[in-house]
């Protein structure tokens, strides 16, 4: 009997890319509703918004590369890419905001860069920054979080649809009415002012610790985080690394001056730190891959997101210092290659110990 | 019994299996008969073909030498039965994933008349240690776990270097072989004889025989031989169910913690591995006089009808062997002889079974898979790498066919286990990328050696010529001296000889 000749291994991979992306979407879903839940359908008219634009900017560039645009619509990347930018935009952004984002995401910082896996930067930090340069008003139109006791006026579906396609309110209503500075807004800019952390804690908007409504989105993204940790499909050195790289700093400023100083858990729950430690940082494509290569990546951009929203002039700090990490992949990548076996000092006959 | 003990090293990586043991290990190993004829390779060996000693129409004897070794690594072929040699020709062999190598066909006379010797020594401790190398060298056997490295010269290799352990394999680690297993089941006492031939060659003391946590039964069983015999030199071991520990390596490191050195040699590092069909074949050629000519192996897969494991004579024909255990079922799709990782996929159930066939495995077509991706850097294949390589950064630099940052990033201690292709999302096909740029740099090398080889025999050539014309030179200078001491008259009296020669030769 004559059979076909294959290469070996024989077995089937166990993964794939699309899987992976289709896991990490599912793990935003409970975050998502949240976001719903307090601020509003807006994220879900952002998130159609980026995720046309990121499609249409993936399958155009795929054509003009010449390669099949079914294989890079069919991973799903441009879709996380997608709901990452969402993610980071305020509920209420006109749909050309965040089409720019998405569209300079997918076609600069990934397609001009070679396509999936090739890209240095992450592309929604790309998107968001390009975004925050081009339209920073926009980004400061944070609706007041639906949390009952709060007195504000909320829009209604209709409205925030005509928001997101014509970029106005309806005239009854003005922006003051509906919106509000976020938590990290709060908290700078009334630290510029001299007042202290208790009293700015004081203010309503600040919730337990990080600010109502986003410390809960950020406890439903931890949950999909840990989802994610269990599935392996990311682990746990970047995580584990922003938050010591942002809390270490933060603990020991609280500690020495709690006055001026925000709380650990105020950075931890506050602004996109969730976001970023499960989410954006471990974009494995941008991120190290060594082992210890990615505890320093996340040590890093903690670090880099706690000097920014300290000492920088942003509110928060997760885009740029997630682009700067980027940067330094190559040199971490490189320096904390793991040793190969065989190539090891002392571990031949006199390093060994049998009982 | 002498319980199985735990303290070990440890392996980085590697996956967990599924295994698909099962089905093969339900039955006992079932002897297959002889068969009408019998393909012997000349090459079952890794080195150097054995040279054919008999001639066409010639009668052969069972155990009867029909190949001799030549040159400094190799090892006899013996008939595996009786007959008469029909043929010298090319035939199908696995090793070629079916394409065809010299090989001795006989027809066998159904006789099955083994060749008469000397009765072996009563007790093979008595024997020398030399003398015990040399009688292994003369029964053809070579190692079983898949490699075949000629037995004899290893053990010769190794007792140049310092040893004080000998590591028995069977941790048969790859999914759907069980061959080593229900050999351990049914002749644990053959192959611990085994191991005590071998520590006895090796005058060694330290003996660990090594098995995977999936196979109770046989750790069983060996544990009852090593009780009855009570050789406390033999300590039993277990280790976790890992995909690949049972690599010569990976099992040094596992089970002493000693890292082979790249390059090198468990005999580097003090140990020497065997595996437990290879201690079973000693046992047989020491003890009972008969070479290595058969040889259990596992037939299994969803592509045949009876998954089991056989008792074959080498020669016998994949073909043959599977009609016998029940045929084919409708999925039989692929042919790999060897175990789903690192088996070799051939084109033909004609070729033989040979010294190294520890499994056959048929079965349905590996499913699709979709498009290879590109890489995502996700670093699992790193994770799963048992020599710690970085297999995302290797595939990078063999695109780039990048050689001095391949060698730079280890793409030569790759040991070809196939973790990496198995997680990766991207499915690409990193095993085979990596054979084929493994294959280009020794290519590389070979004619950076052949260039350097060619430039030092084209300086020599001109330095010959340089100092010859020299040499001409000078010769010619002292012969005008002379002549000019000589006088007018000499040379007058040169240049008619010259002259005279001249017409002479015309």
């Amino acid at each position: 009997m004559e059979f076909q000749r294959r290469e070996a291994p024989f077995l089937a991979p166990q993964v794939g890319v699309s899987s992976i992306m289709l896991q990490v979407l599912a793990a935003m879903v409970p975050a998502a509703m949240a976001h719903v839940w307090y601020f509003g359908p807006g994220f879900l008219f952002n998130l159609l918004v980026a995720a046309f634009f990121a499609s249409a900017g993936e399958a155009m560039m795929l054509s003009l590369r010449s390669r099949r645009p079914e294989t890079g619509l069919t991973d799903y990347s441009a879709l996380v890419t997608a709901a990452l930018l969402a993610f980071a935009l305020p509920s209420l952004t006109p749909w050309w905001v965040t089409a720019t984002g998405a569209l300079f995401a997918v076609v600069v910082a990934k397609h001009l860069y070679g396509g999936l896996g090739f890209n240095i930067f992450n592309p929604a930090m790309a998107g968001y920054v390009v975004i925050l340069v081009a339209f920073p008003m926009h980004l400061n139109l944070w609706v007041a979080p639906s949390m009952g006791d709060l007195d504000y006026q909320h829009l209604t579906i209709l409205q925030t649809l005509k928001f997101t396609l014509t970029g106005s309110l309806p005239d009854a209503i003005a922006v003051d009415a509906i919106s509000r500075a976020t938590p990290l807004d709060v908290m700078k800019s009334g630290l510029n002012n001299a007042r202290t952390v208790a009293e700015i804690r004081s203010i309503p908007i600040m919730g337990d610790f990080g600010g109502r409504g986003w410390e809960w989105i950020g406890n439903f993204l931890a949950f999909g985080g840990f989802w994610l940790l269990i599935k392996k499909i990311i682990r746990w050195q970047i995580p584990v690394g922003v938050g010591i790289g942002l809390l270490l700093p933060a603990t020991i400023m609280y500690m020495v001056e709690p006055g001026s100083h925000a709380s650990p858990g105020f950075h931890l729950f506050g602004g996109a730190t969730i976001l970023c430690a499960f989410f954006i940082a471990t974009d494995p494509v941008t991120a190290a891959t060594s082992p210890r290569g990615r505890l320093i990546y996340g040590i890093g951009i903690g670090f880099l997101i706690y000097c920014i929203r300290r000492w920088g002039s942003y509110a928060d700090g997760v885009a740029f210092a997630v682009l700067l990490m980027n940067m330094a992949v190559p040199a971490i990548d490189y320096l904390t290659r793991p040793h190969i076996i065989g190539h090891s000092e002392g571990r031949g006959r006199s390093g060994g110990t049998v009982d | 019994m002498s319980a199985p003990t735990y303290d070990l090293g440890t392996l980085h990586g590697g996956l967990r299996l599924p295994g698909h043991k099962a089905d093969s290990t339900r039955s006992a190993i079932l002897d297959i008969p002889v068969p009408s004829q019998l393909i012997l390779p000349i090459t079952q060996h890794v080195g150097d073909p054995a040279q054919p000693i008999v001639g066409i129409g010639e009668r052969v004897l069972k155990g009867q030498l029909i190949a001799e070794s030549e040159g400094t690594l190799g090892a006899p072929v013996h008939a595996s039965s009786s007959g008469k040699v029909i043929a010298i020709e090319p035939w199908p062999v696995s090793r070629r994933y079916g394409d065809t190598a010299p090989c001795i066909v006989i027809e066998c006379d159904g006789k099955d008349e083994a060749i008469a010797r000397a009765d072996a020594p009563p007790n093979f401790t008595r024997l020398e240690a030399p003398d015990v190398l040399r009688k292994i060298l003369q029964g053809g056997i070579v190692g079983l776990g898949g490699a075949v490295f000629p037995t004899a010269q290893k053990l010769m290799q190794a007792r140049t270097c310092e040893i004080d352990h000998l590591l028995l394999n069977g941790v048969e680690c790859e999914s759907y072989i069980s061959c080593d297993d229900m050999l351990m089941r049914e002749r644990a006492g053959e192959i611990i004889s085994g191991a005590q031939i071998l520590m006895h060659a090796l005058q060694i003391d330290v003996c660990f025989l090594v098995v995977e946590s999936d196979k109770p039964d046989a750790i069983q069983k060996l544990g009852d031989v090593l009780g009855e015999i009570s050789d406390d030199r033999i300590v039993l071991k277990q280790v976790p169910t890992i995909y690949p520990s049972g690599g010569e390596d990976q099992l040094v490191q596992l089970v002493t913690n000693r890292e082979v050195p790249s390059g090198g040699l468990p005999s580097d590092v003090g140990c020497l591995v065997q595996n437990v069909g290879t201690a079973a074949a000693i046992h047989s050629w020491v003890i009972d006089n008969e070479p290595l000519i058969s040889r259990v192996t596992t037939i299994t897969g969803d592509g045949v009808a009876n998954p089991i494991n056989v008792r074959a004579r080498i020669g016998t024909t994949i073909a043959d062997i599977i009609e016998i255990t029940g045929g084919y079922t409708d999925k039989a799709q692929q042919l790999i002889i060897g175990g789903p990782m690192t088996g070799k996929s051939v084109s033909t159930d004609r070729v033989p079974l040979v010294k190294a066939t520890n499994c056959v495995l048929v079965m349905s077509e590996t499913p699709a898979i979709g498009p290879e991706l590109p890489c995502i850097r996700c670093g699992d294949c790193a994770s799963v790498c048992p020599v710690q390589l970085l297999p995302q950064q290797l595939f990078w630099y063999a695109c780039a066919d990048d050689e001095k940052k391949l060698r730079d990033f280890g793409l030569m201690d790759c040991i070809e286990c196939g973790c990496c292709d198995l997680v990766c999302p991207s499915h690409i096909p990193l095993t085979a990328d990596f054979r084929v740029a493994k294959g280009r740099i020794r290519e590389l090398a070979d004619e950076k050696a052949r260039a350097a080889r060619a430039r030092l025999r084209f300086e020599a050539r001109n330095d010959r010529l340089e100092r010859e014309e020299t040499e001409r030179a000078s010769e010619l200078s002292e012969q005008k001296e002379s002549a000019k001491k000589a006088g007018p008259s000499a040379i007058a009296e040169i240049l008619k000889r010259k002259k005279k020669k001249h017409e002479e030769d015309k």
